[in-house]
């Protein structure tokens, strides 16, 4: 008897203490896992809160919560002005990236795929856009608009934000181009396809997944630019610019409402190409 | 890729061999202004509305206003006193900004180095899946970002009741409205900036590389530091300038966030051109913040010997 529970006592105190032991091996092997997870948590927590505020039952500020409602995405235009400012936002953001990929994308392929004087000064002149402070840029914008006696409005925002898409673009489209594999371009000259052909049919359709992506990039550096598009717009009203002016007497829960579909948006469109291109390469192997 | 265009020069040269000689070489001027004709649009645009602009913005810093001139008139007289002037009232702002931007830098980096870490070799099959989510909560509007944390922040928010619970913030302690809610703004803000050079650097690295240093009797922490980091520092350096840069020139988070006593370089030239009227100064802050900020980068990339860069 005694011995059996002195038999049954050993084996318990040994596992007792591996378990401690295993815990702690556990943290110290998972200690990057749980730390990703805490810094996934923070990254989240602000989204977290922008989605749940749009169900706010608030009115002109939306600082506490005040109780679950459906009113503000069945009425996401219910707030003064909310929607005129998302329409200019968006036919500012469309018309920008579309110049922008387009002039992006043609210095992109100048770049990658020729020899050119001056290509020392044209790559600087790409960089510095990137590398400059947002307020540095609007103001000089604004500084030139001044000097010509340019009226501020939709088309000194849609001038700015080509401007600062451009470079974007560039680097985007450029790093596609590099990674293609020049091969496929020369079978395709082997086969006889002059260069129209070639560019039309092989690199081309190679390089659009990169045209893309650049694009996107575009619409969403200029759907959400604040400070350049507030010293460039005058009186008109963008999206930024009305959560910004209205903080100051409370955001109406509408543009959390608009912000939360914008992130619901954005983030299928992103997980639809990386079901895509996983399709592809499922497809290739 | 200069072998398929080598390819293409030599079938067109194969097709006119007896074309006319003005044939072929207006087909190599052709071929020569291509470049230039795909740049000119773009580079007009750079040049006409960035590189003039800047110009401008030079001119504008050494004006003056006229006596007796309304206000928002000024002409030019040349008075490079404008810039001792201006950059003497406004010293301790400069240096707030470049402050507030460093520690925001330094701690972006911290949260991002382990987690480009873990999403490149932990991650398994859900790498993508990741990715996908380290830039997700960037598609929210950034100035709804910042209301969020104006909100997590606030004196009757949970991490303020948390802290004060934990005896860490005193009763009458706020974080809102204060130089710390400025800083965690700016590094929640400019994150993704941080997160995907360095992912992109370290993913390149090969991860046996890891295991061979502990092979080689080098702990965790020894193996990061002496092997995985220098490997990846290309990524830490281009991450750091891209966090750097646009938290130095921010004024919503300061505006959003803080109070008077934080005001940032960007605040004042925002207030001196929109609200002051007063371009001169406005641009004399502009031209010493892009002028401070290229010498940063400058100095920043030659000590980290990452010259390709630019």
């Amino acid at each position: 008897m005694s011995t059996s529970t002195g038999a049954r006592q050993r084996p318990a105190a040994v596992s007792k203490q591996s378990i401690g032991s295993k815990v702690g091996r556990w943290f110290g092997r998972n200690s990057i896992r749980i730390y990703a997870a805490l810094a996934f948590t923070y990254l989240f927590i602000p989204v977290a809160y922008t989605l749940v505020f749009s169900f706010n039952d608030s009115g002109r500020s939306n600082y506490s919560w005040q109780g679950f409602t459906l009113d503000k995405w069945k009425n996401p235009c219910g707030a003064p002005d909310v929607c005129p400012a998302l329409a200019t936002s968006l036919k500012v953001g469309f018309l920008a990236t579309a110049v922008a990929t387009v002039l992006g994308t043609m210095i992109a392929f100048a770049l990658a795929r020729h020899r050119f004087h001056g290509r020392t000064t044209t790559n600087l002149t790409i960089f510095l856009p990137m590398a400059t402070p947002e307020v540095v840029m609007g103001a000089s914008l604004l500084a030139l608009f001044l000097n010509l006696k340019i009226n501020l409005g939709f088309t000194t925002i849609v001038i700015a934000h080509v401007m600062f898409c451009i470079s974007f673009v560039v680097v985007t489209v450029k790093a596609r181009i590099a990674s293609l594999d020049p091969r496929l371009e020369q079978a395709a000259m082997d086969l006889y396809a002059d260069e129209v052909q070639t560019f039309r049919r092989v690199t081309l359709p190679l390089v659009a997944p990169g045209i893309l992506a650049a694009a996107l990039l575009a619409f969403s550096l200029s759907f959400d630019d604040f400070i350049i598009t507030n010293f460039n717009s005058g009186t008109v009203n963008t999206f930024p610019k009305f959560v910004y002016v209205s903080s100051l007497r409370g955001i109406p829960a509408q543009a959390n409402v608009i912000a939360s579909a914008m992130f619901f948006i954005a983030l299928i469109a992103v997980l639809i190409g990386q079901v895509v291109t996983a399709g592809r390469k499922r497809q290739k192997a | 890729m200069s072998a398929a265009i080598g390819a293409g020069e030599l079938q067109v040269e194969e097709q006119r061999p007896k074309g006319s000689p003005e044939d072929s070489a207006r087909a190599v001027g052709r071929r020569r202004a291509t470049p230039y004709l795909l740049l000119l649009p773009g580079m007009a645009w750079l040049i006409v509305f960035f590189v003039l602009p800047m110009l401008t913005l030079l001119g504008t810093s050494t004006q003056t206003r006229p006596p007796g001139a309304e206000i928002g008139v000024y002409e030019q007289t040349f008075r490079f006193a404008n810039y001792p002037e201006a950059i003497n009232e406004y010293l301790a702002v400069f240096a707030r900004s470049f402050g507030y931007a460093l520690i925001a830098t330094v701690a972006a980096l911290v949260i991002s180095y382990p987690l480009a870490y873990a999403i490149a070799f932990k991650a398994g099959r859900w790498k993508n899946l990741l990715l996908v989510a380290v830039v997700a909560p960037f598609f929210v509007s950034f100035l709804l970002r910042t209301i969020a944390w104006k909100q997590i922040l606030a004196d009757e928010g949970w991490v303020v009741s948390a802290l004060k619970a934990l005896h860490i913030l005193g009763p009458q302690d706020h974080i809102i409205n204060s130089a710390p809610a400025v800083v965690i703004g700016i590094t929640y803000n400019f994150l993704p900036f941080m997160i995907l050079p360095i992912y992109a650097s370290i993913e390149r690295v090969d991860s046996r590389i890891m295991e061979a240093a502990a092979d080689l009797y080098a702990n965790v922490f020894t193996a990061m530091r002496r092997v995985m980091f220098p490997l990846s520092l290309p990524g830490v350096v281009a991450g750091t300038l891209l966090t750097f840069i646009p938290a130095a020139g921010d004024y919503v988070n300061a505006f959003l966030l803080g109070n008077r006593n934080t005001t940032m370089i960007g605040n004042v030239i925002d207030s001196r051109f929109l609200v002051v009227v007063d371009y001169p100064t406005a641009a004399v802050l502009s031209v010493t913040l892009m002028a401070a900020i290229l010498f940063l980068v400058f100095f920043y990339i030659r000590r980290a010997g990452t010259e390709e860069l630019v």
